[in-house]
């Protein structure tokens, strides 16, 4: 489909519109200061990115994005702190971060390609959960739980960036790498991508070699998701404790695929802009605006009785904890992956013929879940071991 | 040219770390004796027989529905803050004597009928609608009931109770009161065989027996396996086959709330993070058994216990984890069937 003049237009519009949100906030203080959580939402936007490779475009859920963010801050960080002997600047380190990712990604892609569908995810969350405790553990490297700092900031033609550098800097790689994405969808890899996730059998027969493709695809995911990491690692001027990259962050980052439009780039972009909005701006500033969330003082709940215990034991529970927005952010997140799957599995902004293309074969519901979303099965086939319950 | 010496040291340093770390591990093996080794089997095998039951729950739905269902361990995380909180507002550990067994008993009884119908709950509200949905979308819903349960155990946390240490920090681990005494049931040697060791035996040998029984003789047993061979099959027949999975769904949650009482009393502390840690290794020795097969889930569930005691006694218990679910992966790339599971098959 040719791209609109009219689609352009609106592109650009938007695109002028995040960008001078730094420049708004300079100059009319509304005591906003989202610019920084936004800086946020282009990381996420490159991780939701990459994970849409591997399980938007492929097929293959993978629940260990974080680990790969961590390589990414953690290689980064190795690469440039001045207490190891490397020290790279930005940009050298950012494309040794990225190359490292990659390869980190070929190793658990290779082992894994007889891996199918369920027990992919589960292989990958495994992964997740060890290179986290690795990280961990092998303090003489890593420095532990301390995290690796202080870390150099981003630099632009040997200049350090600022608050607003940074975010206009972040918000060109988000863009870079989204269209960098689209493009890549379009190319013979990327339909040699979607028509894996369609059906494996097929694609084989039409001559693609799905072992190459979803290798590229774990890698492309993985260095993408190292990016991210490190530029997250070089704005905070520190890699952060590696229990930072947890599974959290990982289905963080599959919320964003999932509420945006899986196998979308315009609905990758918005999940982010929706998650970790929700998550970084929305319940944040809540919180901030009630005040905090200490907890109550003990109530005089043992001298009361009947309705007024019932009432001052729900007044003081809420006081607890009910009442501090940051800690409905796991039952948001639930509840969107919960929502999503039952009433709009293709997404906010689904990809282009997300819902056309239902697969025949199922009757009732399955429509509704067809196309993009049903290929993340990994096109039917699965290997399984035989459905039994053997008392 | 020095930064090149530099790096090369570093690396170098590096790579010596590894072989320090794994000679330790070898020097602190030679120290323990047997008295340590029959310890740490002991621990094993008691948290092996509670994980073993809550793998039996996965086991449960996988074989019948072809769902990791991940909300699972976060279940059984909801089910030791239901148990505290009933012991809790019943004074339960205030009961002597014969009350205290039977304290013990409701407290047992009641969180199974609580995870049951828990179980039930999740089952009909985020995974029915996605029957004919694909088995990925099913695990998503999995993961998002996880994160919801989880939020739940934060808010009820909070609660302003005694057992919840006024509820002034939800998000803190909480004390489960010793509903058991302290005291050893037995000591052979230097190995201590302590009453909760044995009433984890107690629990779990009779459950697994009754739910055996259950399987093999009933008539639900019966129509539970039928639905795992072919639901469409088993429907033809006249089978239900939406309440036989949700039954499944209700005696899976029970065993995990027997099992997450079990694991309280023995482990003393409850946080609302720690379903997803129980989740985990009963998943793992689900699948180190063969998913889909019962008595592959209580050999795996053993296995697992057995191992990560070792690995706590004999490396360090930071490597714990990750030897876990190396296996885990190890399993999963070379023989995804598991110990006992059936042959791989591929469907085409």
């Amino acid at each position: 489909m040719a791209i609109s003049s009219k689609r352009i237009t609106i592109n650009l519009l938007l695109i002028a519109a995040v960008a001078s949100i730094p420049v708004i906030e300079k100059f009319v203080p509304l005591g906003l200061h989202i610019s920084d959580p936004m800086t946020d939402v282009f990381v996420y936007a490159i991780l939701g990115l990459g994970l849409n490779i591997l399980t938007g475009f492929t097929g293959l859920l993978n629940l260990g994005v974080a680990a790969f963010a961590a390589i990414g801050a953690y290689v980064f960080a190795i690469s440039t702190c001045e207490i190891y002997p490397f020290q790279l600047g930005f940009w050298s380190a950012l494309g040794l971060t990225m190359a490292a990712g990659a390869l980190a990604g070929f190793a658990l892609g290779a082992p894994t390609l007889r891996v199918r569908g369920d027990y992919l995810a589960i292989v990958t969350l495994g992964f997740g959960e060890i290179v986290k405790d690795v990280l961990v553990n092998m303090d003489s490297i890593t420095k532990g739980t301390q995290g690796i700092n202080p870390l150099p900031p981003p630099t632009l033609f040997g200049h350090e960036l600022g608050g607003s550098g940074q975010y206009w800097l972040f918000m060109a790689i988000a863009l870079l790498v989204a269209v960098g994405a689209r493009s890549l969808e379009r190319s013979r890899i990327g339909r040699g991508w979607i028509s894996i996730r369609e059906d494996e059998l097929a694609s084989r027969a039409m001559g693609i070699r799905p072992d190459h493709a979803k290798m590229l695809a774990f890698a492309t995911c993985a260095s993408l998701a190292a990016l991210a990491g490190a530029l997250t690692a070089s704005r905070l001027s520190s890699s952060g404790e590696p229990g930072n990259y947890d599974f959290q962050i990982s289905i963080l980052a599959l919320c964003i695929v999932i509420v945006g439009g899986i196998g979308s780039v315009r609905g990758v972009l918005l999940g982010a802009l929706v998650m970790v909005g929700m998550n970084s701006i929305v319940l944040v500033k809540l919180t901030e605006l009630m005040g905090g969330s200490d907890a109550a003082p003990p109530a005089a709940l043992a001298e009361a009785h009947g309705l007024q215990w019932a009432f001052l034991f729900v007044k003081t529970w809420a006081q607890n904890v009910l009442i501090s927005p940051t800690n409905w952010k796991f039952l948001v997140f639930g509840l969107a992956l919960v929502l999503m799957m039952i009433f709009r599995p293709e997404g906010i902004l689904p990809a282009r013929g997300a819902k056309e293309d239902a697969p025949d074969g199922d009757e009732g519901t399955g429509g509704v879940t067809g196309g993009v979303t049903g290929g993340i099965t990994g096109g039917g086939a699965s290997s399984v071991a035989a459905k039994e319950l053997r008392p | 040219m020095q930064q090149t010496v530099a790096a090369a040291e570093f690396l170098a340093a590096c790579a010596l770390s590894r072989v320090d770390a794994v000679s330790g591990f070898a020097r602190d093996g030679l120290l323990s004796s047997q008295e340590v080794f029959t310890q740490q089997l002991v621990t094993g095998l008691s948290n092996g027989m509670i994980i073993a039951l809550i793998a039996i729950g996965y086991t449960m739905v996988y074989g019948i529905i072809e769902l990791i269902n991940f909300a699972h361990g976060d279940l059984c995380m909801l089910g030791a803050y239901f148990a505290l909180t009933v012991v809790g507002a019943l004074g339960v550990d205030q009961w002597a004597g014969t009350g205290g067994i039977m304290g013990l008993v409701l407290v047992l009884v009641g969180t199974a009928a609580f995870c049951g119908s828990l179980n039930w709950s999740i089952n009909r509200l985020a995974y029915r609608p996605l029957r004919k949905a694909s088995k990925l979308s099913l695990l998503v819903s999995a993961i998002g009931a996880s994160f919801i349960l989880v939020n739940l155990g934060l808010f009820w946390g909070g609660l302003p109770m005694d057992v919840f240490a006024d509820g002034t920090s939800s998000a803190a681990p909480k004390a489960f009161p010793a509903l058991v005494s302290a005291a050893p049931a037995a000591q052979i040697g230097d190995v201590i065989y302590s009453r909760t060791d044995l009433l984890v035996l107690c629990v779990t040998l009779p459950l697994m027996v009754a739910l055996t029984y259950l399987v093999r003789f009933t008539k639900l047993g019966k129509a539970m396996r039928a639905v795992a061979q072919n639901p469409t099959g088993a429907s033809l027949m006249g089978i239900d086959v939406e309440r036989v999975i949700g039954a499944s769904f209700f005696i899976g949650g029970s065993l995990g709330g027997f099992a997450t009482v079990v694991y309280s009393l023995y482990n003393q502390t409850v946080s609302f993070q720690m379903g997803y840690r129980m989740g985990m290794d009963a998943f793992i020795a689900a699948v180190l058994g063969g998913i889909g097969n019962l008595p592959g889930a209580v050999l795996g569930g053993i296995l697992i216990g057995v191992i990560r005691s070792m690995s706590d006694g004999y490396l360090e218990a930071r490597w714990t984890n990750t030897v876990v679910f190396g296996i885990l992966i190890l399993i999963l790339v070379f023989r995804p069937s598991g110990l006992l599971g059936a042959k791989l098959r591929e469907k085409v």
